[in-house]
């Protein structure tokens, strides 16, 4: 009878799956990859004068100044109040702290064509903000500018809200506490010691909010009037276009709104990268 | 010479120290900042909220439910549904799998993959179904001879409104699983492959229990955006009624043909779906909480 061979020393080596691995790619391929490559080669067929001409049509351009200029208002509104709503919800105590936390969610959740609705019926001629804006101001929301810009603050309300709250809870008081020892005055300690180490969370959430309301389509088309060159948004001519079967342009204002998401992409990991760095020499005192 | 200390109470900073926050010394401050956030939250985010609701309980409760006899609203349901319930399995299984395949490997472009799969985030709805158009339309798209020679047809149907569903919402599992796999590291999975566990019983034993929440957590985030998903669904549904609309494609086109009550019956329905997602957040972050703290104390004994 043969002797059992000894076995080799049992030098346990870790040894990934590989199917999840490729299991990953090739499904990144079919949802991720393909249609980037498809939107990027039939971009690429236009040519680049071609492309640069039906970019920067007026129509085009007129689209870009509503989409890119109020979604920067919206967020700038919204890193201001998102500050202060996270500040209320960390630093105070109230009533209703619960509920408003768990609302401030609520545009992530809800659909946006349901938000659409909603804004359009509350800003619109009949609505219960509409009819007084409009009796006491003057000042008609639904189907102009104003209403998009207000489509735009539901959406990207809660992206400073989320990013600001774990910064703001993870500062040490006695920071501020040793600023007003030293004599600082009230504003002096917020502008000075904690407005700076906020303002990566504030930024990375500033960004995220932008980028998200100019890709907004579904609250926005319902609740502005889509006439070019007065509230016309870039996604809304896009599928214009794409209704017109003008697949050319609508491909090329794609292609600008997707180097636009690219950019975007990566200034917000730039901003995440900023702020971890600020996180992580806190840390090290 | 007797020296007689003050009573504590009357010792105060002086003059020139103003008080810092939560300091009640004539600062009103502290009491603005509740109230202003209330009412901000209140009229951007409540009021809308409130007014789908009042609106569709408007006319009663008879009206709000006699609009669920019309056929077109139960087909855009049924669609709904049917779509939801292709969509979120797929991307549950690629969640999971990629994150166990991403996250405890080291790789030259990991952070860029990373950044890669958070893309539909950013991108326009809009420009997802521009993407498929493109690909998949039979008069125009990149693979329309192959498409045209199988027989298939993408756009315009229900295929074409899954892959926009997959496509926007297939970040969602990944990036709730993969920080945590990254933060826990492989000691618990070492030890069962020495044990003699195989791949799959590793996943089925050790991984996925490690990241249950976080899972389950992702998996309500991906379901409640593939029920409301509108932009990229209706570049490529082609939006014909009881045919290829969705749920919220049938709110946007009741509402522009004036059929206020069956709008408002559809979006009170998503609504109520979205409170329901909320809730389910709220109790199954209480869970991962609880785990996190689970996990931090064990590392530190």
């Amino acid at each position: 009878m043969a002797v059992a061979q000894p076995r080799p020393p049992a030098r346990f080596k870790l040894r990934l799956p590989s199917w999840p691995w490729r299991f990953t790619w090739a499904y990144l391929a079919l949802v991720l990859f393909l249609p980037l490559a498809g939107i990027l080669l039939k971009a690429a067929g236009v040519g680049p004068q071609g492309f640069w001409e039906m970019a920067t049509t007026p129509e085009a351009l007129a689209t870009y100044k509503v989409s890119f200029g109020v979604a920067a208002l919206a967020s700038l509104v919204n890193g201001v109040f998102g500050l202060l709503v996270a500040w209320a919800l960390i630093r105070s105590r109230f009533p209703g702290q619960r509920l408003l936390d768990s609302l401030i969610d609520l545009p992530f959740a809800l659909p946006t064509a349901v938000a659409g609705l909603a804004l359009s019926f509350v800003y619109g001629p009949e609505g219960w903000l509409g009819k007084p804006l409009m009796q006491l101001f003057g000042l008609k929301v639904s189907f102009t500018v104003v209403g998009v810009g207000v489509a735009m603050v539901f959406i990207s309300l809660p992206f400073v809200v989320r990013t600001v709250e774990p910064v703001l809870r993870s500062l040490e008081k006695e920071q501020e506490e040793a600023s007003w020892c030293l004599g600082a005055s009230q504003m002096q300690t917020f502008f000075r010691v904690v407005l700076p180490q906020l303002m990566p969370a504030i930024l990375g959430g500033v960004a995220q909010g932008y980028s998200r309301a100019v890709g907004e389509y579904g609250s926005v088309v319902m609740i502005s009037s889509n006439v070019p060159f007065r509230d016309l948004i870039t996604p809304t001519l896009i599928v214009q276009k794409l209704e017109e079967y003008d697949i050319e342009a609508a491909t090329v204002i794609g292609s600008v709104m997707l180097i636009f998401s690219l950019i975007s992409l990566l200034l917000i990991n730039l901003l995440q990268v900023w702020g971890q760095r600020y996180q992580g020499s806190e840390s090290n005192n | 010479m007797a020296l007689t200390i003050p009573p504590l109470r009357d010792i105060k900073p002086p003059r020139w120290v103003k008080p810092s926050f939560n300091f009640r010394d004539g600062n009103w401050v502290p009491e603005l900042i509740p109230i202003t956030a209330c009412l901000y939250v209140g009229v951007v985010i409540l009021l809308p909220a409130l007014a789908v609701v009042v609106q569709a309980f408007a006319k009663g409760l008879g009206v709000f439910l006699a609009n669920f006899q019309s056929e077109e609203l139960l087909s855009a349901l049924r669609l709904t549904l049917i779509v939801t319930a292709i969509a979120v399995p797929c991307n549950t299984v690629f969640g999971l799998a990629a994150a166990t395949a991403i996250a405890r490997r080291r790789f030259r472009g990991k952070a860029l993959l990373l950044s890669l799969i958070d893309l539909p985030f950013s991108i326009s709805p809009v420009v997802v179904g521009l993407m498929l158009v493109l690909l998949y339309s039979p008069s125009h798209g990149l693979l329309a001879p192959v498409i045209n020679s199988l027989g298939w047809k993408i756009i315009f149907s229900w295929p074409g409104i899954v892959l926009a569903t997959i496509i926007v919402t297939f970040p969602f599992m990944a990036r709730e699983v993969i920080p945590l796999l990254e933060e826990e590291g492989w000691e618990q999975e070492e030890a069962a492959k020495t044990l003699g566990a195989s791949d799959w019983q590793v996943f089925w034993k050790v991984t996925l229990p490690s990241v249950r929440w976080a899972a389950l957590y992702g998996l309500i985030l991906t379901t409640a955006r593939a029920l409301g998903e509108f932009g990229a669904v209706s570049v490529v549904s082609g939006n014909i009624r009881a045919e290829t609309q969705t749920l919220p494609l049938f709110v946007e086109d009741a509402y522009k043909q004036y059929q206020t009550e069956l709008a408002f019956g559809a979006a009170m329905v998503l609504g109520g779906v979205a409170i329901v997602s909320l809730l389910l957040k709220l109790l199954v972050e209480q869970l991962l909480e609880h785990d996190k703290k689970v996990a931090r104390l064990d590392q530190e004994g």
